[in-house]
């Protein structure tokens, strides 16, 4: 089950490598943000650095040139420019190959790499010469004339910091590599033998170093450990070192300079140490007792701090997808097997055992609820792939077109994630391809050239909804009009509202993209988007104006693995609905039947609703009985009530795939087992629903 | 018989439909339940019974008989389940099939084993991994990844032109 350390790397490599996208799209809107330039370069380091540690050479190799090309920019020689982010981002890709062939049988094509390697080197200031840093230390040019400084470094590795496989010393001598180093072990922490784990470091480090390198070159040797560790990184600029006198005072100056210190606190800190700087100077032991002086203040300010580095390092941890799975899995049972338990209760008459089971039923809740939720994502990493999608696909098209997203952060199920990825790319191409027009024609429009496509996610209630607007053409009412009468989908005389006339884009065979781009300029593969959704249970809706544009929304429920429903009966076979649709359930009698003179429509509240009966559309045997009950769903503000026998009650449905053999079963979206270990199924209403539709049409027109 | 059955046990687990006796090669077979209620999933072909419930998963449930062209299998003491894993286009799937009863585990050396006669049995020979004889009763070995391929699945029953099944 132990993941291999290769393994690691690569699933850390496509984290990097998103991160890395996400950054270079920020790079080209704020090509000198230094911020951001320092993101890329380290995500280039770091990839660089663990790739040569894990034995792929050709991504450490490649990953080299851009290093050095960033390297240059991050030292201000040469300024970003939009070929440079374009080149990055053909890099990134390039590297995701590598990476992708690593993890298959892919192979790489070899003379792309060549290629782009070419196209960086361009970048250096002179036809690259050898660069002399191959290591893991970007040695920047000393022939730059940079000036010597002296540096004062602490460095305090976490105490768990060899269980990560990390040699501090190694990382020390690699510092000593820079220039002049004096390394001071600090042996203070390190307890009685007795106490004392061997596989804890107790040490740190206080280094003084005279180099040309810069912060950044001294910081790059701790990138490795940077989240394990304490680095504090001070200048003494004028070259001195301890033994001048005022040494003390610049430290608690440059600590109150980098904001870790406030001044008053540092007044304080020196006037509680002073008697002990006092002693040692009367006993002439001048240069220790500032060492330990310095010490004595750092590690006030670590007691005032040490609280927070260890609760960021505890914070969050990673866990392999599957394993999360089978969590979930196993409480899906445990949901099973509580609600046995509680049926069981309610069928005795034992207080004691109805008091246990209650408590169950409240922990296993509560598990729930937490175990779902550890497997929440933002939706925020999708987005950044949307961002790349819209800059590449807009500038092929000669289209100016912005992505704007709202509401990132907003947590869906992985798996809900995963598969919501394909259906948002479909419709924000079509956004892009057929939506918004060209530059010019917007001008003409008296729109802003650029186009926008507003990307949001909010949560609303148990599910969350994702809308996709943007401020394009719209949709042709009229050609889509025409297309749906051509294609049999409605009637000569029909005239329905725009918003069902919408949704008709979104019909199976509908859409091909000769005939609706031509004409509407929307459709392409929108009958994949709608089934991907139902997939996730989901709804889709969709308003537009013709000239403003065209908003898509789409609703996911949270979760796939657990849902609240309806447990309904008809003869001895028994469904659930998602409880979520569910608005009312009312009586429908014999007589109410013969009164609607053969019509599925029974009236709720001076309002129609039509009806499905279940009965009938799944051709089951029996008898209907003479009070059957209809359960009113809402879906997308349609209303339809399903005819079934009983209804018995909530259940907690832990959902079940039916597998492969029964995946194509109209009307079904899985299984669930209840509590006296029989199986029931899922209605798939928004299928339903459709079938229903299909089935009238046939009724009225064939 | 051909190079991928060495790699197999000769072990088969026998099982009766309605008088004829197969076999199913050992390896594919998870466990013999006893006959539970089966959920009916609407709209499915006559051969696909249903789904029920195997420790916390669902499980679909397929007559055999029906898929082999002979009468739904009737529910008596002897009904089993049996749950097999079979490899659908390189995806294993588990499923139960109906045996109206199971009989024994049996050593079959593949020099007993003969390939299936291209004429005289009736099932689809395709379905068929070869034949092997106990007491001079034929059992028939099934190749059940086969009987559930794609295309098998996709097709309603299918038990028309199946036919009967052999007598022996």
């Amino acid at each position: 089950m132990r993941e291999r350390p290769n393994d690691a790397f690569r699933e850390e490599a496509y984290e990097l490598l998103a991160e890395l996208e996400t950054s270079l799209l920020e790079l080209e809107d704020n090509p000198r943000d230094k911020d951001v330039i320092g993101r890329v370069f380290r995500a280039m380091h770091t990839i660089k650095g663990s790739g040569a540690m894990f034995g792929f050479d050709e991504i450490s190799a490649f990953t080299h040139e851009i290093e050095t090309v960033f390297d240059l920019v991050r030292n201000d020689e040469i300024l970003v420019t939009k070929e440079m982010v374009d080149l990055c981002l053909l890099a990134r890709d390039q590297i995701k190959a590598m990476l992708d062939a690593a993890g298959g049988h892919l192979e790489v094509d070899r003379s792309r790499t060549a290629h782009l390697v070419g196209a960086f080197r361009a970048f250096l200031p002179q036809a690259a010469p050898a660069e002399a840093s191959p290591a893991a230390i970007p040695a920047p040019a000393a022939a730059e004339g940079a000036a010597t400084r002296t540096w004062r470094i602490r460095f305090r590795p976490a105490h768990d910091i060899f269980a990560n496989g990390t040699n501090p010393l190694a990382l020390l001598r690699e510092l000593c590599e820079l220039g002049e180093a004096r390394v001071v072990a600090q042996t203070d922490l390190i307890p009685p033998i007795d106490d004392l784990h061997p596989e804890v470091c107790y040490l740190y480090w206080d280094v003084i170093l005279t180099t040309t390198a810069d912060a950044n070159a001294i910081r790059d040797v701790f990138i490795f450990v940077e989240d394990d560790c304490e680095m504090t990184l001070a200048s003494i600029d004028d070259g001195g070192c301890l033994d001048d006198g005022d040494s003390r005072k610049l430290l608690g100056e440059i600590l109150v300079e980098r904001g870790d210190l406030s001044a008053a606190d540092l007044e304080r800190v020196l006037t509680e140490r002073k008697r002990l700087g006092e002693v040692l100077v009367e006993d002439g032991l001048v240069k220790p007792g500032q060492v330990a002086a310095a010490l004595a203040e750092q590690q006030a300010l670590e007691k005032q701090r040490q609280n927070r580095p260890a609760a960021d390092a505890a914070s969050s941890l990673r866990v392999p997808a599957e394993r999360l799975d089978k969590l979930v899995d196993l409480v899906g049972e445990l949901v099973t097997v509580q609600s046995r338990l509680s049926q069981t209760a309610a069928g005795r008459e034992d207080a004691v055992l109805t008091a246990v089971a209650e408590e169950v039923e409240r922990l296993v809740e509560e598990l729930r609820d937490l175990t779902l939720n550890i497997r929440m994502l933002p939706i925020g990493t999708t987005f950044s792939k949307f961002k790349r999608l819209v800059r590449d696909l807009s500038r092929e098209l000669g289209k100016d077109i912005e992505l704007e997203t709202a509401g990132a952060e907003t947590e869906l199920d992985k798996t809900v994630i995963e598969r919501l990825n394909d259906p948002l790319v479909h419709i924000i191409r079509n956004s892009i391809d057929h939506g918004i027009e060209m530059p010019e024609v917007r001008q003409v429009a008296g729109k802003p050239r650029q186009g926008t496509i507003h990307l949001s996610a909010i949560h609303s209630g148990d599910s969350v909804v994702i809308e996709i607007r943007d401020d394009g053409k719209g949709l042709d009412r009229d050609a889509i009009r025409r297309k749906a009468i051509e294609k049999g989908l409605l009637g000569e005389q029909d005239e329905p509202s725009d918003h069902d006339l919408f949704l008709l884009i979104f019909a199976a065979g509908f859409s091909t993209a000769q005939t609706v781009t031509s004409v509407s300029g929307r459709g392409v593969g929108m009958d994949v988007v709608r089934r991907a959704i139902d997939a996730l249970r989901g709804t889709i809706d969709i308003h537009s104006e013709k000239g403003r544009g065209t908003t898509i929304r789409v609703r996911i429920p949270l979760t796939l693995a657990i849902i609240e429903s309806l447990l309904v009966a008809i003869g001895k076979d028994r469904f659930v609905l998602p409880l979520s649709l569910v608005e009312e359930c009312i009586e429908l009698t014999e007589g109410d039947v013969a009164a609607a003179h053969g019509r599925n429509l029974v009236r709720v509240r001076d309002q129609l609703v039509p009806y499905l009966p279940l009965r009938r559309w799944f051709a089951m045997e029996g008898a209907r009985p003479p009070i059957e009950q209809v359960v009113i769903t809402s879906l997308g503000g349609q209303r339809v009530g399903f005819v079934v026998d009983h209804v018995i009650g909530e259940h907690q449905t832990v959902i079940k795939s039916l597998g492969r053999m029964y995946r194509d079963v109209q009307g079904i979206s899985g299984a669930t087992i209840l509590g006296d270990g029989s199986v029931a199924l899922i209605l798939d209403v928004p299928q339903l629903l459709q079938g229903a539709e299909a089935e009238e049409k046939v009724a009225t027109h064939g | 018989m051909s190079a991928d059955n060495q790699n197999e046990t000769n072990q088969y687990l026998t099982f009766k439909l309605d008088r004829e006796i197969f076999a199913l090669g050992i390896a594919k077979v998870r466990e013999v339940l006893d006959y539970t209620a089966i959920t009916r999933v609407p709209k499915t072909p006559d051969f696909m019974r249903g789904v029920i419930n195997v420790r916390g998963g669902v499980v679909p449930v397929v007559d055999l008989r029906v898929k082999f062209g002979m009468a739904p299998t009737p529910q008596t003491v002897n009904t089993c389940i049996i749950i097999v894993e079979i490899n659908l286009e390189g995806e294993t799937t588990v499923l139960g099939a109906l045996a109206d009863q199971v009989e024994e585990v049996l050593d079959l050396d593949p020099a007993q084993i003969e390939p299936a006669p291209r004429i005289g049995t009736r099932l689809r020979t395709e379905f068929i991994k070869g034949m092997g004889k106990r007491d001079e009763q034929f059992i028939i070995i099934l190749d059940i990844d086969r009987v559930f391929s794609g295309e098998e699945l996709a097709s309603v029953a299918g038990g028309e032109d199946l036919a009967q099944a052999v007598r022996s």
